[in-house]
């Protein structure tokens, strides 16, 4: 590493810092029932949302209805995003002629974004109208995280509140996170990328002359290509909202490797953090609304150290470079492995996009993780096999983290015979059912899909890299569609049938197997009444709690994926310091 | 459950009016009014006729351009129109495969090439990357310089020229945009010989 790549690395970590307690203090007056500055421009629309919809904003939810509406509007996005896909052939905004997406394609897509996984089997420019992206995709950016933090503040109701029946709103919730926060973001957010070059425009494709012509040859045949046709379209408002809403579906193809979809150093800084900064955020929101700003902050650590070290471990393994080019003879490999990665990024930036991506639940790519060492891709994939709590998905990632916090100060209580609790809440028989639903579904759907993958005949034939790394990309699929991530080990041809069913259902598997017993949870803690802190109380907030916390959500990911691990990115990083050895 | 689903729907189909119609439309009338070029792709003209993109590569195999990062799409190397990058595993064979072939076309245009930079025998995440390191323009200085009959000091003032540093001192990795680049090879008339 060059102190060029220490230096962008600590101001990414000092910006996103420093945007914690300003952002969590603004969502959390958002979630209050107040929104300064913006109550005068948007409080229409939401009144005319509420008025609509016959939503009393007062009225109030027991958990089973909150959980209803949270699946009623899933349901209702799944069809809504099948739908235009499968009639974007006869709909408007389509100059590129694209035709009806296939049924399975659609159905993996629709599933993915409502589920603000964003998984792609298909290629942006080439298979979507400009209408797709935006009334299909760029919508669903915006309610699966609307969703994710409606369900995140309706859990810290829950501890919050006492001997409540009910858990908030969560159409106020929704509505309120989607006005006030994503898309006031998403608006500044958009403009900034514009003004660096990511294209934002309606006009077709652009035809341009290649300055040196060159030739196809297809079955034989040799015709001369002339011309570069440039896919564009209204790009910067629909990145905006990918990076902010930790969705993740590209534009393009190559996602946030492509120069129009993330043109400039300075797009790709505010881009990565952009991923981060909303669940860094929500850190300071929970110790807001839960009246205790320590406990915000001991999750924020317990998520930064687990950052940290998988990125210096990322970062190291790319900016040594792969043995296998290094001994071709005549390269010398300066520049770390830089195959799948783009020159203007660099390897520091690329490693530490990957991180940032799939410790959260984002899943858009700066570079191909398909092509990474096999110590730097087994990073991004065990970051998702952790269940997506390092930051994670917004909302999603911190009530996954609370989860993993319940079941600490349990196996604290275990250890000392107490009766465990967190935030003032004793935490029962009930409770830790419920986590622990939430955190073993994930974990049994990444192993059942991956034995699928390598068990059926469909699945196995989809791999492009053999040996150890093509188990690693079945792996790493299931990892990712599982948590609801959406990244990809690429090379793996997963438009087909096969993936898009088995992908499809582990997308609505990871995120309503976790959602559902969340507020669940949600509901039963805010029945509950509120204990006084004594002098057997675990405290929560300290370095002693930070640690097991940090422990306990590495426990599990070891122990769940190692053997699976084993099998892919293990094997094939010793194979790859070994070539001798028949690697 | 009916009527929540009947929430769901009227919700919905406001959301996507606001955030799937406005929003994007705003964004783009905004945008092309204060950055009509960057809005439009960075579409470079000459002559009234567009020649590229400022961020979108094009692919070059003659001596006397420099050539830029190689490109993972199909059918054809720099298909703007379906960007990808080739997905091969750090120990698949066809990756070291495909690199000491790029490198035997580098030496069989400049036999006394050096050592040659990673980045310009690997392929970019999208197959579309504009720019290589100023290592990998410099090992093509000479050869470019033969191929068109100028001194390689000229060469190098113009790929100096064309070098952009760190953005704003610290982010991201030098670089040298060779489309444009070339484009302004191509504008030295009267220089040298028309190769």
């Amino acid at each position: 590493m060059t102190s060029a790549d220490y230096l962008q690395l600590g101001l990414y970590a000092a910006v996103l810092t420093a945007g914690v307690k300003p952002l969590g203090w603004y969502m959390a007056r958002v979630y209050q029932g107040r929104a300064p500055g913006l109550e005068p421009v948007l409080g229409p629309a939401e009144r005319l949302v509420y008025r609509a919809a016959g939503v009393d904003r007062s009225a109030e939810m027991t958990w089973q209805r909150y959980a209803a509406a949270v699946l009623g509007l899933s349901l209702v996005s799944v069809l809504a995003v099948y739908a235009v896909q499968r009639l974007q052939g006869v709909l408007p905004l389509n100059p590129a002629g694209q035709p009806a997406v296939s049924p399975d394609s659609a159905f993996n897509t629709a599933v993915s974004f409502a589920s603000n996984t964003n998984w792609q089997g298909y290629g942006g420019e080439a298979t979507m109208s400009y209408l797709t992206q935006m009334a299909a995709l760029t919508v669903q950016n915006f309610v699966s995280a609307g969703v994710g933090m409606a369900v995140l503040v309706a859990l810290i109701r829950g501890f919050a509140r006492a001997n409540s029946p009910t858990i908030g709103n969560f159409w106020v919730d929704l509505t309120r996170g989607t006005l006030y926060i994503l898309l006031p973001l998403s608006v500044v957010f958009a403009l900034v990328l514009a003004s660096q070059g990511v294209v934002q425009t309606f006009e077709p494709y652009r035809e341009v002359q290649l300055l040196e012509p060159t030739e196809q040859t297809t079955d034989g045949v040799t015709t001369p290509v002339t011309t570069q046709t440039v896919a564009v379209g209204p790009a910067a408002s629909q990145v905006a909202i990918k990076q902010l809403g930790t969705n993740g579906g590209g534009f393009f193809n190559a996602n946030s490797a492509h120069p129009l979809e993330n043109p400039t150093p300075l797009s790709n800084f505010l881009q990565c953090l952009a991923i981060l900064l909303i669940p860094a955020g929500l850190c300071w929101t929970f110790g807001e609304l839960v009246d205790d700003r320590r406990q915000g902050w001991a999750l924020y650590a317990a998520m930064a150290v687990i950052f940290a070290v998988m990125l210096g471990v990322c970062v190291w393994a790319e900016a040594r470079g792969n043995p296998a080019v290094a001994a071709v003879p005549g390269v010398e490999q300066p520049a770390g492995n830089t195959e799948g990665k783009e020159t203007r990024f660099g390897v520091a930036n690329t490693a530490l996009w990957a991180v940032a991506t799939t410790a959260a639940s984002n899943g858009s790519v700066n570079g191909m993780h398909d092509s990474f060492t096999p110590l730097g891709g087994l990073v991004p994939m065990w970051l998702m096999q952790l269940g997506e709590v390092v930051f994670g998905g917004v909302g999603s990632g911190l009530y996954g983290m609370i989860v993993f916090a319940v079941v600490a100060v349990f196996l604290a209580g275990l250890m000392v015979g107490r009766t465990p609790e967190y935030l003032g809440k004793k935490v029962g028989a009930f409770e830790v059912k419920m986590a622990s639903l939430a955190v073993l579904i994930p974990c049994g759907m990444v192993l059942l899909a991956t034995a699928a993958g390598v068990m059926f005949e469909d699945g196995r034939k989809g791999v492009l890299n053999s040996g150890p790394h093509g188990f690693s990309e079945i792996l790493y699929a299931a990892s990712s569609a599982s948590n609801n991530n959406g990244s990809a080990f690429a090379g793996l041809s997963a438009n087909t049938p096969f993936y898009n069913g088995l992908l499809g259902l582990c997308m609505l598997v990871g995120r309503f197997g976790v959602m559902i017993p969340v507020v669940a949870l949600a509901g039963s803690l805010a029945a509950r009444n509120k204990v006084p802190a004594g002098p057997g109380t675990l405290p929560t907030h300290t370095p002693l709690f930070v640690g097991m916390l940090v422990s306990v959500v590495v426990v599990v990911g070891a122990l769940s994926f190692f053997p699976a691990l084993a099998l892919g990115p293990i094997v094939e990083q010793i194979a790859a310091a070994n070539p001798a050895a028949g690697g | 459950m009916f009527a929540e689903l009947r929430r769901a729907v009227v919700v919905l189909a406001l959301l996507t009016v606001l955030t799937g119609g406005l929003y994007p439309l705003v964004v783009t009338v905004i945008a092309r009014a204060a950055f009509p070029r960057q809005a439009a792709g960075s579409i470079i003209e000459r002559d009234g006729q567009a020649v590229g993109s400022d961020l979108i590569g094009q692919p070059f195999s003659k001596p006397e351009y420099f050539w830029g990062r190689a490109s993972g799409t199909s059918p054809v190397p720099y298909n703007a129109a379906a960007s990808s990058g080739t997905n091969l595993g750090p120990t698949n064979p066809d990756l070291t495969k495909a690199v000491a072939e790029r490198v035997d076309a580098l030496r069989k245009a400049d036999p006394d090439l050096g050592p040659v930079p990673v980045d310009l025998v690997t392929a970019s995440g999208s197959g579309l990357d504009p720019h290589i390191s100023p290592a990998a323009a410099a090992v093509q200085v000479r050869r470019v310089a033969r191929a068109r009959g100028l001194s390689e000091d000229r060469v190098r003032e113009l790929v100096a020229r064309h070098t952009e540093g760190r953005q704003l001192g610290i982010l991201g990795e030098p670089r040298v945009n060779v489309l444009r680049l070339n484009l302004d090879l191509d504008a030295l008339k009267g220089e040298g010989r028309t190769p």
